[in-house]
C-alpha cells in the first residue's frame, strides 16, 4: 500500500529511533512510505499561538507539496507524530470549511508556486493506517516472536484521539486501537486508566512543576499497574516521559524505572527485527532489561480472585463486555 | 368570471397585522380591483375572531347573500374551524369559506410595510380566485368502535386503562414484558413523598390484573396497525410464555427449580440474577412466569425439563407457540415508556469498567427492599457499605454530544438518593455533583431544602471524570470525582467508595419503528410527537392515536398519570360521541382517468391507496386519507383530484397570487391546504 | 451622585455586558463557529483541565469574563499560557464550545495587545515566537537554538539545570548542533510572508 510520508522535524533527530523503526518495519507490512520533497515544520502547538494564518500556511505547504507530488486521485499522507498530524488535518478541515479562508491561504502559496485544493490530501497518522488500513489479521500473520510475558502500557496521549476531525472511530476518552494492536503483538496489554491524557506537551519549558506533575501522574499509573514498558505514537509523548523521567524523580522523590518505546519498535521485535535496527538504544530510561526479558516464559498469571457469592454482576464497557 | 357573491374580510389582529400591513388601503382595493373577480363586499375588523366580528361575518352572510366568504387574518391553524362554523351558523356551507394568512404569511415576517401590504393584497387576490372553485362539502362520519387499546403497561397506561375500563367501556392493554408495572415498578421510593413505589403501584396492578373489562396482554407486541379513527384493525403477538395460563397457580416453584441462573438486564437492570423461567418479581400481574427461550436449556440443548418435572398442575408447555391475535378497536393509546442513557457511552465516568459506579436504575434496584441486596446499600462486592457516596447530575443529558434535552427527574432522584443514602448509611458522606437544582413542582423545592439539612455536600460542578487513577495521598483504592467546585472556582479531586450516575432519559430504542407502525411521527430526538406542545400534549396529528406518559417526553409520576388520564378521557369523549365527522379534504380518483399505472400507490404515508385488480384501477379509501395531496401531485395522468385542492382551485389561486406581478420583493406562496 | 470610585469597582467603563463587543473579537478571530455564547458555567472544563489548578482563572471562570468585557483581567491572565491543548475540555463540553481554539485566541490577544506582559507567565510567549523565528528562517524547528535562546533570555540559572539533560541529547544523537535548513526557503519564506499579511492583526 502506497503512502505520502510526512516524518515532521522531531523524526529527523529526536525522535529518530521512531523513523528508524518504521522505515524497519514498513516492508514487512507492505507499506510503501514516500517522504514529501523539501516538506517544512509543521509548526506544533507554537506557530498559532503567534499567528494563525502562518500557521495554515506552513500546514498548507505541505499539503500542497504532497498533492502536487502524488498527484493522481486523493493522496493519502501518513505523519507519525501526533502534532504533525493534527495540524494536517485540522488546516485541511478548516481550508474545506471557510473559503476565504482557503482563497487566502491559495494566494499566499502563490507565491511559492503551490496551490492546494481542500479535501485533495488525506491525513492519516500511522496507527490508524495499521489498524484500520493493513488491519490487524495482516499484522498478526508477521508477528514471529509474540512479545510474551510483558506487560505494556499503551499510551495514546492527546492529539490523535481528539479532538473530533479525526477519522478514527475510536472513543476519545477510551481508545483501544493500540491496546489490540499490542496484544496482536503478543504483549501483555495493561489497561491504565489515563492512557488517553496528556504528556504536559511543551510546559516543560514553560512552567518545569506543572509539566512534571503531569508526567508523574502518568508513570505512577502506569507503574501502579506493574507495566513493564510504556509505549507510544509521538515524539513529544515519548521525549516527555523517556528524558523527564529522571527529572520527575528528582523532584518528587520517587523512583520509576518505566522504558518508554515507540509501538513501532515493539512491533518491529515482534516481527524478529534487531534491536539495532529499531533505533534502540537512544532512549535515557534503558530498555535492555526489557529486551533480555523477552522470549522467556510468561510469568504465573495472578490467581482470579473467587467470586463471593454476594457480589453484584459487572455491565461491562462498549468496547469489550 | 364569476357568478359567486365574495366577501372581503380583512382582520387588524390588533397591531399583529395593522402595526406592518395597511389594512384599510388593502380593503379599499379588495372592494375595487377584486370586484371583477366576483368581490361584492370588503371590510375590515379589529379582531375577526370576536363574537363581534364572527357577528358580522354572519349577519353579511344573510343580508348580503354572499355566496363565498375569504377571511385574511391569522394562520387557519388557529381559527379556520372558528369561521366556518361561523359560516355554517349563517346557513352557508363551512367549505365555501378560504382563509388566508396575512399575519404569519405576511405581517410577522416582514418589516417593508409597503412590500408587506403588496404581499397582502396578492394573498387574498388568491384566496378570492381559489374560492369561487370552491364546493360545498360534508364532513365524512364514521363510527367510532367501542373498545380501546393501550400499549404499554407502565403507569400512564395503567391509569388510561383503569379510567375507560371504569366507564365500563373494554380495554385492551398490551405490553412487552412479562407484567405491567414499567420503569415505576424497579423503584424504591418516589419523590417528593418517599412513597414506597410498589405500595402505591401495586393495588392499580391488582385492580388491572382483574378488571371484567380490561383485557391483559402481557408478554405480547403489536405487529400490524391497519384502519382509521374509530375502526382500527389491531395484529397483536401474544408471544408463548412456555405455560398453559388456566393451569398455572403462580406458584412460583418451576423457578425456584430451574437451575440455569442468568443476569436480569431488564428490571434488575443488570444488578441481579433470575432464572430462565421466571416471573420479574413478587407482585406481578399477571402472576404467570414466562420461559425465556434464549436462555433456557431445554430449548437449547433438549435436556433438563425441571420446572417440567415439578410443577404440581402440569401446566409447562415447552411446544407452546406464539398466538396472533386480531382485534378491533375505536381509539389508540400509545404509553410505552422511556430507556434509560447508556452510561458507558461517557466512558470518563467508568460505568462498566469500574466496580463501583452504578446507574440510577441499578441504585433503584439496590434500595428496593425485594431487590438483590435486600435494600441494603452496598458496593459491588455486594458486602461492603460505602462510606462515602456520590451522585452525579446530568449524565447524557444536557450535552450536545448526547442528548441536547433535560431529562426533568434527574435532580430530584439524585436528591431522593442522597436521603436514601444518609437514612441507610447514616455515617457515610453524600455529596451532589449538579449544575443546576431543578425542583420545580409542589413540595419539590421543600424537599431540596430537607435534604440540605440532611448534611448532604452539595457541589456545583459538572463532573469532568470519575477515576481509580490515584494522584494523591487518601486516594488510593478510591473512586476519584473530579470536577471543577464553580462556586469556588476551584478543580476538586473527591475521593468516594461509590458513584452514582444519574443518567438520563431517553425514547424507547424503538421508538421510530413503533411511530411508524402507528402511523404517528418522532421528534428529532425520538420522543412521540404531540399535536400541540402547549395546548394539545396527548393527541396526535394522526386521529385515533394519542400518547401519553414519558413516550411523549421525560417527565414524573404524577405528570405521566395525568396525561393517562386525559388521554383517556379524549378516548372516552370519543367513544360517547358514537360517531366523528372527518374532514371532507380528501383525494379521489377519477375513474376514467386512471391508467392503471400504480405510481399512486406507493405515494400514500396513511395507507389509504389500494389497486382493484378486477377493475384495474386505484381506489382511495377517504376515511384513512388525510388530504396530503402527494398522490395527487404524483399522477402522470392528473386522474387523482382532491377536494379543497383540485387543479382547478390551485391554478386559480396561483393565478391569483401572480395578478399582482411588479414589485420584485414579494415572494409567491400558496396556502396551506385545509388543516388536517 | 455616586463616588466614582463606588461606580468603579461595580461596573467600570469598558465592561460591556450588553454590547459584547470582547466576546464578539474573540469569536471573530477563532476560525469556525466557537459556540462561546452557549456557555451554561457547567464547569466540565475546569473540570477537565490537567493543568487547571497552576491557573489564576478556570477556563469556564475565563469565559464568563469575556462575556462581560474584562478584557484586561482576561488577556492578563496566566490560563492559557498553562493551556497544554489536550482537548479534553473541548470534546467534553456540553455546549460544544470549541475551548481550545479559543485559548489559542487569547494567546494570540494577548501577544498582539501586549498584556501577556502582566501575566505571570509573561515569558511564555517568547517561546512561541523563538521558534516561529527559526522556523521562518530555516523551514524547520532547530531545538537546540530554541532552548538555549529562550532559557538564557528569561533563566540563564535554570538553563544551566538543562545541560545534562542537552548532554544527554547530544550524546545519544538526539538533537542537532545546527539547523537545518530546506532547499526552497525562498518560496517559503514568501509564503509565510503573504500569509501574515492576509492575516490580519489576530
Amino acid at each position: 500500500m502506497k503512502y505520502s510520508y510526512y516524518p515532521g522535524c522531531s523524526l529527523e533527530r529526536n525522535a529518530q529511533s521512531y523513523h528508524e523503526s518504521i522505515m524497519a518495519i514498513a516492508p514487512q507490512l507492505g507499506l510503501s512510505l514516500a517522504e514529501i520533497d523539501d516538506w517544512n515544520c509543521c509548526g506544533a502547538t507554537e506557530v498559532i499561538t503567534v499567528d494563525k494564518m502562518a500557521a495554515f500556511a506552513l500546514a498548507g505547504r505541505n499539503l500542497a507539496l504532497a498533492a502536487k507530488q502524488f498527484a493522481n486521485g486523493r493522496v493519502e499522507l501518513v505523519a507519525p507524530c501526533s502534532a504533525c498530524y493534527l495540524n494536517l488535518r485540522k488546516t485541511d478541515k478548516v481550508l474545506m470549511e471557510t473559503s476565504d479562508l482557503s482563497e487566502k491561504i491559495n494566494t499566499a502559496l502563490a507565491e511559492g508556486n503551490l496551490s492546494y485544493t481542500p479535501g485533495s490530501v488525506r491525513a492519516r497518522h500511522l496507527l490508524q493506517v495499521i489498524s484500520d488500513d493493513l488491519g490487524l489479521e495482516q499484522v498478526a500473520e508477521i508477528v514471529t516472536q509474540p512479545l510474551a510475558g510483558l506487560r505494556i502500557a499503551p499510551y495514546y496521549g492527546c492529539m490523535v484521539v481528539r479532538p473530533e476531525f479525526s477519522d478514527s472511530e475510536d472513543n476519545p476518552e477510551y481508545p483501544v486501537a493500540l491496546d489490540n494492536l499490542l496484544a496482536v503483538v503478543g504483549a501483555e496489554v495493561v489497561d491504565f486508566p489515563v492512557k488517553a491524557h496528556c504528556c504536559g506537551g511543551h510546559m516543560t519549558q514553560i512552567s518545569e512543576p506543572t509539566a512534571l506533575e503531569m508526567i508523574r501522574r502518568l508513570l505512577k499509573n502506569a507503574s501502579d499497574y506493574q507495566s513493564d514498558a510504556i509505549v507510544t505514537l509521538c515524539p513529544m509523548c515519548q521525549l516527555n516521559l523517556d528524558a523527564f523521567q529522571q527529572s520527575v524523580n528528582r523532584h518528587f522523590g520517587t523512583e520509576y524505572n518505566i522504558p518508554v518505546l515507540y509501538f513501532t519498535q515493539v512491533m518491529g521485535l515482534a516481527f524478529g527485527i534487531s534491536p539495532e535496527e529499531l533505533g534502540f538504544g537512544s532512549e535515557f530510561v534503558s530498555a535492555k532489561p526489557l529486551l533480555k526479558k523477552i522470549g522467556k516464559k510468561p510469568p504465573k498469571k495472578p490467581k482470579a480472585k473467587k467470586r463471593k457469592k454476594e457480589a453484584l454482576p459487572m455491565p461491562g464497557t462498549l468496547e469489550r463486555r | 368570471m364569476t357568478d359567486e357573491r365574495i366577501g372581503v374580510y380583512v382582520c387588524r389582529c390588533g397591531t399583529n397585522i395593522a402595526g406592518v400591513v395597511d389594512v384599510d388601503e388593502v380593503v379599499r382595493w379588495a372592494g375595487e380591483s377584486l370586484a371583477e373577480r366576483g368581490v361584492v363586499h370588503a371590510a375590515a375588523s379589529n379582531f375577526m375572531c370576536s363574537t363581534v366580528g364572527q357577528e358580522t361575518i354572519e349577519n353579511d352572510i344573510k343580508e348580503k347573500g354572499l355566496t363565498r366568504l375569504v377571511v385574511a387574518a391569522c394562520s387557519p391553524h388557529l381559527h379556520e374551524k372558528t369561521f366556518r362554523t361561523a359560516c355554517e351558523r349563517a346557513g352557508l356551507n363551512p367549505y365555501l369559506m378560504d382563509m388566508v394568512s396575512i399575519r404569519e404569511h405576511v405581517s410577522w415576517v416582514h418589516v417593508d410595510k409597503e412590500a408587506a401590504t403588496h404581499k397582502a393584497k396578492a394573498v387574498i387576490a388568491g384566496g378570492v380566485s381559489r374560492v369561487a372553485w370552491h364546493e360545498e362539502l360534508e364532513p365524512l362520519e364514521v363510527p367510532i368502535h367501542a373498545s380501546t387499546l393501550i400499549v404499554g403497561g407502565g403507569i400512564a397506561g395503567i391509569q388510561a386503562a383503569l379510567e375507560i375500563a371504569d366507564s365500563g367501556q373494554q380495554v385492551y392493554l398490551v405490553e412487552r414484558e412479562p407484567s405491567v408495572g414499567g420503569h415505576m415498578a424497579q423503584f424504591d421510593k418516589t419523590f417528593p413523598t418517599l412513597d414506597c413505589s410498589a405500595c402505591i403501584l401495586t393495588p392499580k396492578m391488582a385492580d388491572i390484573g382483574v378488571h371484567p373489562n380490561v383485557d391483559l396482554l402481557t408478554w405480547s407486541e403489536v405487529e400490524d396497525v391497519d384502519g382509521y379513527v374509530g375502526n382500527f384493525t389491531v395484529m397483536v403477538r401474544k408471544k408463548a410464555r412456555g405455560i398453559d395460563e388456566s393451569l398455572c397457580t403462580g406458584c412460583g416453584i418451576c423457578e425456584e427449580k430451574c437451575p440455569k441462573k442468568v443476569v436480569d438486564e431488564v428490571f434488575e437492570a443488570g444488578l441481579g440474577y433470575r432464572k430462565a423461567i421466571y416471573t420479574p418479581f413478587p407482585q406481578a400481574v399477571p402472576n404467570l412466569p414466562v420461559i425465556d427461550k434464549e436462555n433456557c436449556t431445554y430449548y437449547d440443548t433438549g435436556k433438563c425439563k425441571a420446572c417440567e418435572k415439578f410443577c404440581p398442575t402440569e401446566a409447562i408447555r415447552f411446544e407452546q407457540e406464539d398466538e396472533m391475535l386480531e382485534i378491533e378497536v375505536g381509539n389508540i393509546i400509545l404509553a410505552t415508556g422511556y430507556d434509560l442513557f447508556d452510561a458507558r457511552r461517557i466512558p470518563q465516568y467508568g460505568y462498566g469498567r469500574l466496580a463501583n459506579v452504578f446507574t440510577s436504575l441499578e441504585f433503584e434496584r439496590m434500595c428496593n427492599a425485594a431487590g438483590p441486596t435486600n435494600g441494603s446499600i452496598v458496593l459491588r462486592d455486594g458486602a461492603t457499605a460505602p462510606q462515602s457516596v456520590a451522585i452525579i447530575h446530568c449524565v447524557g443529558s444536557r450535552d450536545r454530544n448526547h442528548n441536547n434535552y433535560c431529562s426533568a427527574i434527574c435532580c430530584m432522584a439524585s436528591l431522593k438518593f442522597a436521603h436514601l443514602v444518609k437514612e441507610r448509611v447514616p455515617e457515610a458522606d453524600v455529596f451532589e455533583f449538579y449544575i443546576d437544582m431543578r425542583t420545580a413542582f409542589k413540595d419539590y423545592d421543600e424537599f431540596y431544602q430537607r435534604v440540605l439539612e440532611e448534611d448532604v455536600h452539595f457541589i456545583r460542578g459538572r463532573v469532568a471524570e470519575v477515576t481509580d487513577a490515584a494522584r494523591l495521598e487518601g486516594e488510593e483504592g478510591k473512586l476519584i470525582v473530579q470536577a471543577e467546585d464553580t462556586l469556588i472556582g476551584k478543580q476538586r479531586r473527591i475521593p468516594v467508595d461509590m458513584v452514582v450516575l444519574s443518567s438520563g432519559l431517553q425514547a424507547r430504542h424503538d421508538a421510530k419503528e413503533v411511530a411508524k407502525l402507528f402511523g404517528i411521527s418522532c421528534s428529532a430526538d425520538e420522543w412521540f410527537i404531540e399535536k400541540h406542545p402547549k395546548l394539545d400534549p396527548v393527541a396526535t396529528m394522526t386521529e385515533g392515536i394519542f400518547i401519553a406518559g414519558c413516550a411523549q417526553g421525560p417527565k414524573d409520576i404524577p405528570a405521566s398519570v395525568s396525561q393517562g388520564a386525559a388521554a383517556a378521557a379524549r378516548v372516552l369523549g370519543r367513544i360517547q360521541q358514537g360517531e366523528i365527522a372527518l374532514e371532507p379534504v380528501r383525494a379521489s380518483v377519477i375513474e376514467e382517468k386512471c391508467s392503471g399505472c400504480r405510481i399512486c400507490n406507493l405515494l400514500c404515508p396513511f395507507s389509504a391507496i389500494t389497486f382493484d385488480d378486477v377493475e384495474m384501477i386505484t381506489e382511495i379509501n377517504a376515511a384513512l386519507c388525510q388530504g396530503c395531496g402527494t398522490c395527487v401531485a404524483g399522477c402522470p395522468s392528473g386522474a387523482i383530484t382532491g377536494t379543497q385542492f383540485s387543479d382547478q382551485q390551485v391554478m386559480a389561486q396561483l393565478e391569483g397570487l401572480l395578478s399582482l406581478n411588479g414589485h420584485e420583493r414579494i415572494a409567491v406562496q400558496t396556502s396551506e391546504p385545509a388543516a388536517v | 451622585m455616586i463616588a466614582p470610585e463606588v461606580q468603579e469597582k461595580t461596573a467600570p467603563p469598558e465592561w460591556d455586558i450588553k454590547t459584547h463587543t470582547f466576546l464578539n473579537e474573540v469569536e471573530e478571530a477563532t476560525v469556525g463557529e466557537t459556540n462561546l455564547r452557549n456557555c451554561i458555567q457547567c464547569g466540565t472544563c475546569g473540570g477537565s483541565c490537567p493543568s487547571a489548578s497552576d491557573m489564576e482563572f478556570t477556563p469556564r471562570q475565563l469565559f464568563r469574563l469575556i462575556a462581560s468585557g474584562d478584557k484586561a483581567t482576561v488577556l492578563s491572565a496566566n490560563t492559557f499560557w498553562y493551556c497544554v491543548s489536550c482537548y479534553f475540555c473541548t470534546v467534553r463540553c456540553p455546549q460544544e464550545i470549541h475551548i481550545t481554539d479559543i485559548m489559542y485566541t487569547l494567546k494570540r490577544m494577548a501577544i498582539r495587545e501586549g498584556f501577556f506582559e502582566e501575566s505571570s507567565a509573561s515569558e511564555a510567549p517568547d517561546f512561541s515566537e523563538t521558534f516561529l523565528d527559526f522556523v521562518e528562517n530555516y523551514g524547520r524547528s532547530f531545538e537546540l537554538g530554541l532552548a538555549t535562546r529562550y532559557h538564557l533570555r528569561h533563566h540563564p540559572l535554570g538553563a544551566m539545570k538543562l545541560a545534562p539533560m542537552g548532554l544527554g541529547l547530544l550524546r545519544r544523537g538526539r538533537i542537532d548542533l545546527t539547523p537545518h535548513r530546506i532547499d526552497g526557503i525562498k518560496g517559503f519564506k514568501s509564503i509565510l510572508r503573504k500569509a501574515r499579511e492576509l492575516g490580519g492583526t489576530v
